[in-house]
């Protein structure tokens, strides 16, 4: 190994170490929330309204005195849960999409699917919740799926790209010549080869969701109270700027980590996975 | 390349037409129509039908499509049935404001990112490259409405330098404007050049180990010198591609700063019909929000070919 191999798997390493922690970070708080949370976080206390930083409420108290931490932890579940869902929907339409298009790719059935690719990319994932919370109302259920379609074409794409890769090696040509089927080929040949790739773009597109929900919970037309959501805490934080500036920086700070973690996490494992970029940064 | 243009702009328009049909339909999947939601639940029928005669919603599907369609080309968005308004005022009004807002967020985004892309790659082996790529990768963690009130936090209620919210037309003066135009377009810009500085850096890299720029330095000039003169005009390539295609999101992004700032915008008024089931108006501007999306597209891939002369050859 050259030194210069070293030096960017040591910088690989860092990004998915810095990624998992912060990752590790959220999941824990989230699961923690289940067993235990410093209060209940519905709990208004009037008179502790609005109290900075102390041992009692460690990240302080917002204008109902409810627990500021306590709504952290729970926050934390409704990112994730988002995360999951809207990247779950993405990849099981979005990589068989992909798969097929790249294993036919001069049939009509690709170009179709390429087409509705380009449609779809005409509605960027934030236009797109938004249109599903005026049509279904707002929640946390519409926005999952308006952001789970609007990350369909990104898993097609590497899907497909990934799929001619494959496609082209002679491994899969003699498979095709003992005349295996198109559906085993597929499942036993090509989704394990471009199994990394579709990983990367989860990590991404799970970056992308939390973004995008966070935004359309600021906007109101997420998740709904009484659930508490980081976005929403941001914005309900607006009004208390100049005089307590902390309740809108936890949850931003919070938001941030989980964005940061996730493109960390997609960064480390594409230089692990993708071998052209060894040596490249 | 005639032939290029004319498929590619061939598929602009079906793919327009494709979404306005989606756009149509969703607003149509709520059980009762437009005319019920926007009476309420407590409307008697009376009304509601009133309503749907005096806005032919009692007409087929395929009708009120195409009257739709055809009133949006000949720039008629229709009537909201909440405000009883035409819609067209309120889109062309609004519109400015967004484009101005993006549009000058994306110049100074690549002001940013340019020069620190750049030299994030020059020095990339040494504390400056490493510190700019950290301080690019924290940057796209940042959601711009975070940016946004970090910036209000420091720039309003901290040195009191700038308006936290409000917007001002330019002919209402040129400072006004300015000062109320600065936060907004900041905290967009910061978001994005982060974004931006990392596709500068790997485009300059890229370049940096071409053939014909060792040649360049073998025949005397610098590092920097060699960049300039021969390198950047083939980075630029891939970053005009990306700054297009973000021009898109930042369209998007828009509607949350329009909405921390209290800006005037087509996401102020997008989320206020939303907020009123105001559908008419949310399906205009939904539609005028994804032909620009589609509209950009076009350019990027158009400008593709202006600026790379391969390409140009292929199609």
């Amino acid at each position: 190994m050259t030194t210069r191999l070293v030096a960017s798997r040591r910088r690989a390493d860092a990004s998915l170490v810095i990624g998992i922690v912060l990752i590790g970070i959220v999941i824990g708080m989230a699961l923690v929330s289940y067993l235990w949370t410093p209060y209940n976080p519905t709990q208004a206390m009037p008179a502790d309204r609005l109290q900075g930083m102390s041992a009692d409420h460690i990240f302080g108290t917002d204008r109902y005195g409810r627990d500021t931490f306590t709504w952290i932890m729970y926050g934390a579940r409704i990112t994730l849960l988002v995360g999951v869902v809207s990247v779950a929907i993405a990849a099981l339409i979005g990589v068989p999409l992909g798969v097929l298009a790249g294993m036919t790719p001069y049939g009509w059935l690709s170009g179709l699917i390429m087409r509705g690719n380009d449609l779809l990319l005409a509605f960027p994932a934030l236009l797109l919740a938004i249109v599903f919370s005026a049509v279904f109302g707002p929640g946390t259920g519409p926005a999952m799926v308006a952001l789970g379609i609007a990350s369909i074409p990104g898993f097609a794409r590497v899907a497909r790209s990934g799929t001619l890769q494959v496609m082209s090696t002679e491994y899969i040509m003699a498979a095709r010549a003992a005349n295996r089927r198109i559906g085993p080929i597929a499942v036993f040949h090509v989704l394990p080869n471009i199994a990394g790739m579709i990983i990367v773009q989860a990590s991404v597109a799970f970056a992308l969701a939390i973004l995008a929900e966070a935004g359309l919970s600021f906007l109101g037309l997420g998740t709904q109270p009484p659930t508490p959501s980081w976005g929403r805490m941001l914005q309900e934080s607006q009004q208390y700027l100049s005089s307590h500036p902390m309740l809108a920086l936890w949850p931003g700070l919070f938001i941030a980590a989980a964005v940061l973690g996730f493109n960390l996490l997609g960064d480390g494992l594409r230089d692990r996975f993708d071998p052209k970029l060894k040596g490249r940064d | 390349m005639a032939g290029y243009l004319i498929r590619r702009l061939l598929q602009f328009a079906v793919t327009a037409a494709a979404a306005s049909v989606i756009v149509f339909l969703l607003m149509q999947v709520l059980p009762g129509n437009a005319a019920q939601v926007a009476l309420g639940t407590n409307a008697t029928p009376e009304a509601v039908a009133q309503l749907e005669r005096t806005y032919g919603l009692d007409r087929p599907l395929p009708v009120q499509y195409l009257d739709w369609i055809s009133g949006m080309l000949t720039g008629d968005f229709g009537t909201s049935y909440v405000t009883r308004a035409p819609i067209t005022p309120v889109i062309a009004d609004s519109i400015q404001v967004t484009l101005i807002i993006v549009i000058a967020s994306m110049a100074v985004a690549l002001l940013i990112a340019v020069p620190l892309g750049s030299l994030a790659a020059v020095f990339q082996k040494r504390t400056l490259g490493t510190a700019i790529s950290a301080a690019s990768q924290v940057g796209i963690a940042v959601p711009n409405f975070l940016a946004a009130i970090i910036l209000i936090m420091i720039f309003s209620l901290g040195l009191g330098w700038l308006p936290s919210s409000g917007w001002a037309a330019p002919i209402e003066g040129f400072g006004r404007f300015l000062a109320r135009l600065a936060l907004p377009v900041l905290a967009l810009a910061l978001v994005q050049a982060a974004i931006l500085t990392r596709y500068v850096r790997s485009a300059v890299l890229e370049v940096m180990r071409e053939d014909f720029l060792r040649t360049a330095r073998a025949k005397g000039l610098t590092k920097t010198q060699a960049l300039v003169r021969h390198g950047l005009r083939n980075a630029a390539i891939p970053v005009v591609t990306v700054a297009g295609i973000q021009l898109a999101t930042m369209l998007i992004g828009a509607v949350v700063i329009e909405q921390v700032f209290v800006i005037p915008g087509m996401g102020s008024e997008l989320v206020r019909a939303v907020a009123n089931r105001d559908l008419v108006t949310v399906q205009g501007i939904v539609m005028v929000l994804v032909v620009l999306v589609l509209l950009l597209n076009l350019i990027v891939d158009l400008l593709y070919t202006v600026l790379d002369p391969r390409v140009r050859r292929a199609a």
